[in-house]
């Protein structure tokens, strides 16, 4: 009762010629299999650069840090030194220093516009620091800020990089259950494309069983066409969906926070994956499907 | 070869066939005769697996049907050759292809060597490349018996083959089945032709068997 999936594809005229060309259930499932495969691209794609730019944001915001320090105008250089001495001596500090004041305005102006006296403003300093490898102790610098300036803050941006980080992780997963939905979709209507045509063979599939033919070589009859038709449309969705997602504009040429949709080095390989995959899901539910059929057949 | 002992069979009402015991000997010629409706198919379909009995045991070549499993029956099948009254060919197919399917799905489409001549010896030589709807019910029925002897079966059974015919073409058909019978294969007929019948005795001691409330008997001497 078993047979392989190369097997079946080797070329077996007799068994073809079988069972009659059935011209509607043929066009059915090559679309099916070609507008799946053409939407499991995108998703894959979608899938992909979400991971990308999950890395991304989290490369973005790992390795550095700022600390701010709030105090009486009186007292902030003299913590700001403090500070800065403090992390001189601290292990895993790479590089730290205070934000001078036509930063701080930079950072302001798109809220508060160029004009800002940032000079007349009570606002607090800002020290940027970056790691090194591997890192420091953010708990024990915490302890010996609140010691050396208790008005001293030390923001890691775990507070950023996490939410952002579960958003893009979110969509990647969004773009993975796609493919699941999408694998789902076809085996399904592969299914009902190879119920009807079944149906529609009953007279045949009678008089073979008639004349001595297991199920087994009934069900291959079906198995190879419809594999054979999900791999062909597979292989035209996947070829036309590589060929739109190659000619989107590159998000990063303009600058753009998202590094774009297309795939990129070896991603490129993923979605050749595709058509053998519709093939055995066309495989595996036109097997299941003719093998139903013929339970109720002696 | 096929074996029935107390075989009943019903279709989920009243029984059609009951108590049913016959033993068709290799190289035996029978004939089945009885009203329409009597259970003739069903008898046949019991002889060949396509039914299972629901009382008693049919036996296809020492194996009791109802022990066989799908492909056992598919592996009987090539050992049985079965005439149906509607010959049931693949339309799409010619003849000739149609003829050789046992062959092909036994994956022996090799052994077809000698098509021509099967085709020949039942007078469809000139139609090998014809589809069957082109046929005429005679020719359907010829290109049914060729179909079913390809494989050289044991057994070849046949319900009602000459239901459609006219005499001059039932009789050409007995004589195929009667030639069949000499090179010993056995025959089983299910047919409401009591002529075909009388003319195939005077060739060869042919069993007659009724089938009469519910029950398969031998017939009488009024045949």
């Amino acid at each position: 009762m078993k047979f392989a999936l190369p097997a079946l594809l080797a070329p077996d005229r007799q068994a073809d010629r079988v069972v009659p060309p059935s011209g509607f259930t043929a066009q059915l499932t090559l679309f099916t299999a070609a507008a799946m495969a053409f939407l499991a691209v995108f998703a894959l794609a979608l899938s992909l650069a979400s991971g990308r730019l999950a890395d991304r944001w989290a490369s973005a915001l790992a390795g550095t840090a700022t600390i701010r320090i709030s105090a009486p105008p009186e007292q902030l250089d003299t913590q700001v030194a403090a500070v800065l001495a403090l992390l001189a001596t601290t292990p895993g500090i790479d590089t730290a220093r205070a934000l001078d004041t036509e930063e701080q305005r930079a950072l302001l102006e798109p809220w508060f516009g160029p004009d800002l006296p940032v000079e007349a403003l009570p606002l607090p300093r800002l020290i940027e620091l970056t790691e090194a490898r591997p890192g420091y102790d953010s708990e024990g610098l915490r302890l010996r800020l609140a010691a050396e300036a208790p008005g001293a803050v030390l923001d890691d941006h775990t507070r950023w990089r996490r939410p952002m980080a579960q958003a893009a992780e979110r969509l990647r997963l969004l773009g993975a259950l796609s493919l699941i939905l999408i694998a789902g979709s076809t085996a399904a209507m592969i299914t009902l494309a190879a119920n009807s045509a079944l149906s529609a063979n009953l007279p045949v599939i009678r008089v073979l069983r008639l004349v001595g033919a297991k199920d087994a070589y009934i069900v291959r009859a079906f198995v190879r066409r419809f594999t054979l038709r999900a791999l062909s449309g597979a292989a035209i969705g996947t070829v036309l969906a590589m060929t739109l997602v190659a000619l989107l504009p590159r998000a990063d040429e303009a600058g753009a926070f998202l590094t774009g949709l297309g795939f990129q080095g070896f991603g490129w390989l993923l979605p050749l994956l595709l058509p053998p995959v519709v093939a055995v899901l066309a495989f595996a539910a036109t097997r299941a499907a003719a093998f139903r059929t013929l339970k109720g057949l002696t | 070869m096929i074996a029935f002992e107390n075989v009943g069979f019903n279709y989920g009402g009243g029984e059609l066939l009951s108590d049913v015991t016959l033993r068709l000997a290799p190289g035996s010629f029978h004939f089945l005769t009885g009203p329409s409706g009597a259970g003739k198919s069903t008898f046949l379909k019991l002889a060949y697996a396509e039914l299972r009995p629901t009382a008693g045991r049919v036996s296809i070549f020492d194996r009791d049907a109802r022990m066989m499993t799908r492909d056992d029956v598919a592996l009987s099948r090539r050992r049985i050759g079965v005439v149906h009254q509607d010959c049931q060919f693949l339309d799409h197919l010619p003849l000739v292809t149609n003829v050789a399917l046992p062959l092909t799905v036994a994956s022996r489409a090799g052994d077809a060597q000698d098509l021509t001549a099967l085709l020949d010896w039942v007078g469809l030589g000139k139609l090998a490349d014809a589809l069957p709807p082109q046929l005429s019910g005679g020719e359907r029925q010829r290109a049914a018996l060729a179909r079913a002897i390809i494989m050289s079966p044991d057994v070849v059974l046949a319900d009602e083959p000459t239901g459609n015919l006219d005499w001059d073409m039932s009789l050409r058909l007995l004589t195929l089945l009667v030639e069949l019978n000499r090179m010993g294969k056995t025959i089983l007929i299910a047919t409401h032709d009591m002529n075909l019948i009388r003319q195939a005795k005077s060739q060869l001691a042919a069993r007659v068997l009724r089938i009469q409330n519910r029950r398969v008997q031998l017939a009488g001497a009024d045949l």
